[in-house]
C-alpha cells in the first residue's frame, strides 16, 4: 500500500506540474491575440528564460551567482556581431551566442565553484564587472552606442523574421523549448544529486559524490541558457548594448526569481513577467519604476519570502491535503 | 598481520596556528572488528575523522587502507572506495523525503550521475533496495516523510540506512548515539550491531556502556595523542585513562 501511495505522490504533483506547462504554454500561445502587445511578450520571455537559467543554479544548486549579466551580454553581442558583420543566418548566430556563453561559463565557473556563499556571489561579480570593462573599451561592441540595427533574417532560409508574429512564435519556441530541457535537468539523476548537494554537500561528499564537478556542470549549463536568452534578444531586439552586461541586470535577474519564488519552476517566469510589466506598462512614472520595483521587492521579501508561486504552492498543498 | 589491518595510519599529526590538535597517532583498525575512539572533549577524536576521510588535510603522517596509502586522495574518492564516514551533527539530506535520502546513496552504484537529460524515473528502480534499507534500520511508514520531519534518534537512523546502502567496507560513525533517549540509544546500538557483523566499525563514542557493549577494540585519545589502547576491561583500568577522564586525585 505505501508503495502504490508513494508513487501515487510523485505521479500526482509530476502531473499537476504537466498541466501547468501546457497551460502556460498555450496561454503564451493565445496571448498575443487578447491584447498583449507581441513586443513586449518577447521581451519578458527572453527575461524569462534568463531567470529560469538563473533559478537552475540558484534554486536547485543553491548558487547565487551575481554576476550573470555577464553571460546574457557575451551572448548578446557574439550573435549580434555574428549577424551584423559575419552575415550569419538567425539560428548559427543565435547558437554562436549561446556557445560563446557557455564557454564563458566553464571558465568563469571553474574559478568561483571553488569558493562558497558570499565570497562564490564576489567572485562572480568580479569577473562580469571586468567583463563590463572589457565590453565598454574594445571597438566591436561599438562602446556606448551599442551594436545596433542587427538584422534578424529568415530561420532556415524560409521564415522571414522582420513579421513581428512570426518573431514572437520562434522566440515562444525557444523558450518552451529551453523551459523543458530546465524541467528534465531538475528531475533527472544529476538534478538529484544537485538537490542532495545543495542541502547537505559534506554528507553528499561523504556519500562519494564529486560535489564541485556536480556545481561546474550545473553552473555551465545555467550560463549557457542564460546565453540563449541574450542571444535570442539581441536578435528580436536588433540591439545588443551595455545595459545586458552592467551590474544591475545581474541584480535584476536576482530580483525577478526571488519575487516569483526561488526553487519552483514556474516562480522565474512569473516574477519576470511583473518586472517587465511594470517597466513597460508603468514607463510613464519614469525613474519612479525603480523606487516602484524596490518597494515590491522589499513587500516580497518581507512578506512572502518564498515568492509568489512558492507561497501559492505552499498555500495549495497545505488546503488540499 | 598487514592483510588483518583494514585501516592503518602512521605518525598522524594535524597542527593548527600553534596547536597539535593530533599528535604522532599511530592506529590500527582490525578487519571485521569493532573500534572505539573515546577520549575527553578535545581530544581530537573528531579531528581524527577528518583526517582519515581528508575532510581535513594532514600535517604530517600516513594513511592506509586496505594496504593502499589514501592520504592525499580526494574525499569523494575515499568514500567510493568503500571507506564512508557519517557526522556529528546528523547528516541527513533535510529537504528531500525518506526515500529520497537513502536512493541518493543507492544512485552512487550507476557510477557519476551527469546526465542531466535523463528522467529520474528510471532512479525508481532503486526504490525496493531503498525501502529495504529504510525497514531494516526501523523507519517503515516514513519513506514519504521530509527528513527534515524526523525525531532526531530517527534522523540518526535515516543516516546509517544511507551510509547502509553504499554497502561500504569501512563505516566510521562519528558518536552514533549522542543526544539521544535511553531506547533510542539501544535501538541504535542494536543496529549498529548489527551491520558490523560484515564490516568494519570505527566509532567516536561518548556513551560508555555503548563502548562496553559494542567495541572489540577502544583507542583512547587525550590532548591529540594515544594514550590507552586495548579491549575495554584494560583501558578502564588503566590509570593514565581514568586519570584524563576524572582528573587527578582518583587515580
Amino acid at each position: 500500500m505505501a508503495i502504490s501511495d508513494t508513487a501515487a505522490i510523485a505521479t500526482r504533483a509530476s502531473n499537476t506540474a504537466r498541466a501547468g506547462i501546457v497551460l502556460m504554454l498555450a496561454a503564451l500561445a493565445i496571448a498575443p491575440f487578447v491584447g498583449l502587445y507581441p513586443v513586449f511578450l518577447m521581451k519578458a520571455l527572453c527575461f524569462a528564460l534568463f531567470a529560469c537559467a538563473f533559478n537552475l543554479l540558484l534554486g536547485f544548486g543553491g548558487l547565487l551567482s551575481f554576476g550573470h549579466a555577464m553571460f546574457l551580454g557575451t551572448a548578446g553581442y557574439v550573435s549580434a556581431h555574428a549577424a551584423k558583420v559575419w552575415g550569419l543566418p538567425f539560428e548559427l548566430a543565435v547558437l554562436s551566442g549561446t556557445a560563446a556563453a557557455a564557454a564563458l561559463g566553464t571558465l568563469v565557473g571553474a574559478l568561483a565553484i571553488r569558493r562558497q556563499g558570499i565570497y562564490f556571489a564576489m567572485i562572480t561579480l568580479a569577473i562580469a564587472q571586468m567583463m563590463f570593462f572589457f565590453y565598454l573599451q574594445t571597438p566591436f561592441t561599438h562602446g556606448e552606442d551599442g551594436i545596433q540595427s542587427v538584422p534578424r533574417g529568415r530561420l532556415f532560409g524560409v521564415f522571414d523574421l522582420s513579421s513581428t508574429l512570426t518573431m514572437y512564435y520562434v522566440v515562444l519556441i525557444i523558450f518552451a523549448l529551453a523551459f523543458l530541457l530546465i524541467y528534465r535537468v531538475i528531475h533527472s539523476p544529476f538534478g538529484q544529486v544537485l538537490k542532495a548537494i545543495r542541502e547537505n554537500e559534506p554528507r553528499a561528499i561523504s556519500l562519494g559524490y564529486d560535489a564541485d564537478r556536480y556545481k561546474l556542470l550545473a553552473f555551465i549549463l545555467s550560463a549557457t541558457l542564460a546565453g540563449l536568452a541574450g542571444a535570442t534578444k539581441s536578435i528580436v531586439f536588433q540591439l545588443a548594448s551595455l545595459t545586458d552586461v552592467h551590474w544591475t541586470m545581474s541584480g535584476e535577474v536576482v530580483l525577478m526569481t526571488l519575487l516569483g519564488g526561488m526553487g519552483t519552476i514556474f516562480g522565474p517566469v512569473v516574477g519576470a513577467f511583473i518586472i517587465i510589466g511594470i517597466e513597460s506598462y508603468l514607463s510613464d512614472f519614469g525613474e519612479w519604476v525603480t523606487v516602484i520595483t524596490g518597494v515590491i521587492f522589499v513587500v516580497c521579501v518581507l512578506a512572502f519570502r518564498r515568492g509568489i508561486v512558492g507561497e501559492l504552492s505552499a498555500w495549495w498543498s497545505k488546503h488540499a491535503g | 598481520m598487514a592483510d588483518d589491518t583494514i585501516l592503518a595510519t602512521q605518525g598522524l599529526t594535524k597542527e593548527f596556528k600553534g596547536f597539535v590538535a593530533v599528535k604522532d597517532v599511530d592506529l590500527s583498525v582490525r578487519r571485521g572488528t569493532i573500534h572505539a575512539l573515546i577520549g575527553p572533549n578535545g581530544a581530537g577524536k573528531t579531528t581524527c575523522f577528518n583526517l582519515l576521510t581528508h575532510f581535513l588535510t594532514p600535517t604530517r603522517g600516513r594513511i592506509f587502507f586496505n594496504g593502499r596509502e589514501i592520504t592525499g586522495s580526494r574525499p569523494a574518492a575515499i568514500a567510493r572506495m568503500g571507506l564512508v564516514r557519517s557526522f556529528q551533527i546528523s547528516a541527513v539530506f533535510p529537504h528531500l523525503s525518506v526515500l529520497e535520502n537513502v536512493r541518493i546513496a543507492l544512485q552512487r552504484k550507476r557510477g557519476h550521475s551527469f546526465d542531466f537529460w535523463l528522467s529520474e524515473r528510471l532512479l525508481r528502480a532503486l526504490d525496493a533496495k531503498a525501502r529495504e534499507l529504510i525497514e531494516a534500520v526501523g523507519l517503515a511508514g516514513f519513506e514519504d516523510t521530509l527528513a527534515t520531519e524526523l525525531a532526531y534518534g530517527r534522523k540518526r537512523a535515516l543516516e546509517i540506512a544511507t551510509t547502509l546502502a553504499l554497502e561500504p567496507e569501512m563505516m566510521l560513525l562519528d558518536e552514533p548515539t549522542a543526544g539521544m533517549t535511553h531506547e533510542d540509544v539501544d535501538r541504535i546500538a542494536a543496529l549498529i550491531k548489527r551491520v558490523a557483523m560484515d564490516r568494519t566499525v570505527l566509532m567516536v563514542e561518548h556513551n560508555l556502556s555503548v563502548v562496553s557493549t559494542l567495541s572489540d577494540h577502544i583507542t583512547v585519545l587525550a590532548r591529540g595523542e594515544v594514550l590507552a589502547q586495548g579491549d575495554y576491561a584494560t583501558v578502564s583500568k588503566n590509570p593514565a585513562v581514568v586519570e584524563a577522564y576524572l582528573g587527578a586525585g582518583h587515580a
